[in-house]
């Protein structure tokens, strides 16, 4: 019932979107995507279910409570940080270290842990189709990530820096975040190194402090990317940063993601968790 | 030839090869990190795709010592790199800075190349505009660098900014160490010609930039 309502306004704001972004210059398309992201603020407005991420939190719901995998057991027993099944508040706190694990893991690559290890899930084929491809409507990992993810919404971003495991993974993100590499020399502070710049017309965040820019873009990953018409998870943000960076293909659930992730949610910390957000 | 320019400009910067990036931790777990985390570059990356993807997980010297300092070398390491930087330049044969501006403008609206993603060998682009204003024409111009708007006539169209303009594109070091600027020629981003036509494009009297 509900969820027929979400796609007839999916429907209708897609269509609108999709429409603007085959206008001619990137000005026009980049004032028509945020007209699009306008018209879902206000379709929002009236009604909070127009969030078409919203379907990827149901979609997640559904996944997590199923019996799957060789063992057939759900996922209700995987412990994000704060116990085996508790959801409320954990995504908040992550990431972080996992003695099970002997490493810290974000949020992505905590699902996949638990998949694996509860439910006896091979997880190649999982991180391999990660990043959803258009018309695929979205991957597990999309699902699970905004669903995990939502149960945090409200609460501020506790990062999480009192294991010297968690210590290193902040220093790593640190090092990286700085690491000018390939043709390009390109750093991340390159492009997110000063408060008010922008690439073209993209707003670019100042992540190099711990700022208001960071408390409001990163508390708000895994978010639903108007321009893509799915929801992205934070794996894929980072990787498409270092995409456009020039690097070659960066390892889904990898150390150096997981850093970066944790130097973001440094810069973030106390910013108030919105999932899935909306954005360009 | 380029092997040449890299070997001269590692003796003359003295660099040792271990530098640590980050005061929290040392080379060796981050280069550790880093392989576990580009397990193969050159298999999980385009076939098609020229580039030695491997390579670019290893730093240059330039790099290095950006990274490491955060952008903000000391005044002797500076003058190095400075040095280092116009020692890379190659210049036109024909002794001549401006190229074909329209050509020019192609190239700074152009953001392709170089990425896993573009299939094509074809030339990749300046894409200037991603980070300055130019023609004023464009208004979807990124402020990471400085407006270029009529920079050939603040410059007085004298041949020795052209010759500047040139270099700075060609290797933007040669003023500004730890610049934020790609080097397109000495990174082979741009070919000389390539070059040409952007300086053009800033440069000359006919280009839009200076109208
Ligand atoms: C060449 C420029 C460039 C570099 C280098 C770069 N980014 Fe980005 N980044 C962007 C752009 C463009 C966006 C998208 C902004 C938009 O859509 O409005 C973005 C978005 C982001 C966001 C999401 C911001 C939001 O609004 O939610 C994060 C987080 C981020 N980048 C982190 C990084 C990290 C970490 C690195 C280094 C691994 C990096 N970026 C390197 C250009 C860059
Ligand atoms: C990633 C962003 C970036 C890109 C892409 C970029 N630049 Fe720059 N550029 C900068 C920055 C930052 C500065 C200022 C610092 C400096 O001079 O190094 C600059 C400075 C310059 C200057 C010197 C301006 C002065 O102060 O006189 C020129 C000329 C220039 N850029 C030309 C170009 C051209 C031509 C292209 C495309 C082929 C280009 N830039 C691409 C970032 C960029």
């Amino acid at each position: 019932m509900m969820k027929r309502r979400l796609i007839g306004a999916i429907a209708v704001g897609c269509a609108a979107v999709f429409a603007t972004f085959t206008a001619a210059g990137p000005v026009l398309a980049q004032e028509d995507a945020s007209k699009g992201i306008e018209e879902y603020r206000k379709m929002m407005a009236e009604d909070p279910f127009a969030n078409p991420g919203l379907l990827f939190v149901d979609s997640g719901e559904a996944l997590w409570t199923e019996k799957r995998g060789p063992k057939n057991v759900s996922l209700e027993g995987c412990d994000l940080g704060k116990g085996p099944g508790v959801l409320d508040g954990a995504f908040a706190e992550l990431p972080r270290y996992f003695k099970d694990a002997d490493k810290v893991m974000d949020v992505e690559s905590r699902i996949l842990w638990c998949m694996e290890k509860l439910q006896g899930i091979d997880t190649k084929p999982i991180i391999k189709g990660a990043f959803s491809k258009r018309g695929e409507g979205g991957s597990e990992m999309e699902f699970l990530a905004s669903f995990v993810g939502s149960k945090s919404n409200g609460m501020p971003m506790k990062s999480q820096l009192s294991h010297p495991k968690e210590k290193e993974a902040y220093a790593i993100g640190e090092a990286l975040f700085y690491m000018r590499a390939g043709p390009h020399d390109f750093s991340c502070q390159t492009c997110h190194g000063t408060k008010g710049t922008r690439i073209r017309l993209q707003e670019l965040p100042d992540l190099a402090e711990p700022t208001e820019d960071a408390r409001k873009t990163v508390a708000t990953w895994p978010a639903y990317r108007v321009s893509q018409e799915r929801v992205r998870t934070m794996q894929h943000r980072m990787a498409d940063c270092y995409r456009q960076m020039r690097m070659p293909k960066v390892g889904y659930g990898s150390d150096a993601v997981t850093a970066l992730i944790t130097f973001l949610a440094k810069q973030a910390d106390g910013g108030e968790i919105q999932v899935p957000a909306l954005k360009r | 030839m380029k092997k040449i320019i890299i070997a001269s400009a590692l003796v003359a910067l003295g660099v040792s090869s271990s530098l640590a990036l980050a005061e929290g931790v040392s080379d060796k777990v981050l280069q550790k990190v880093i392989s576990s985390s580009w397990k193969n570059p050159n298999k999980d990356n385009p076939e098609g795709a020229k580039p030695d993807w491997a390579s670019r997980l290893n730093q240059g010297d330039l790099q290095k010592i950006c990274s490491k300092t955060r952008n903000q070398p000391d005044k002797k390491t500076a003058a190095k790199l400075e040095k280092a930087a116009k020692a890379s330049i190659k210049y036109p044969e024909d002794g001549k800075f401006l190229g074909d501006w329209k050509n020019g403008e192609k190239i700074a609206q152009n953001g392709k190349g170089l990425r896993y993603n573009d299939k094509v060998d074809g030339p990749a682009g300046g894409n200037c505009y991603a980070c300055h204003q130019i023609d004023k024409a464009e208004l979807a111009y990124g402020t990471i660098g400085p407006s270029l708007a009529e920079y050939g006539k603040l410059h007085e169209f004298t041949e020795a900014a052209n010759k500047a303009t040139y270099e700075k594109i060609y290797n933007s070091h040669v003023a500004i160490s730890c610049s934020n600027m790609p080097r397109f020629g000495t990174m082979g981003i741009l070919s000389i010609e390539q070059i040409k036509d952007v300086t053009a494009l800033l440069m000359s009297k006919d280009s839009p930039v200076n109208k």
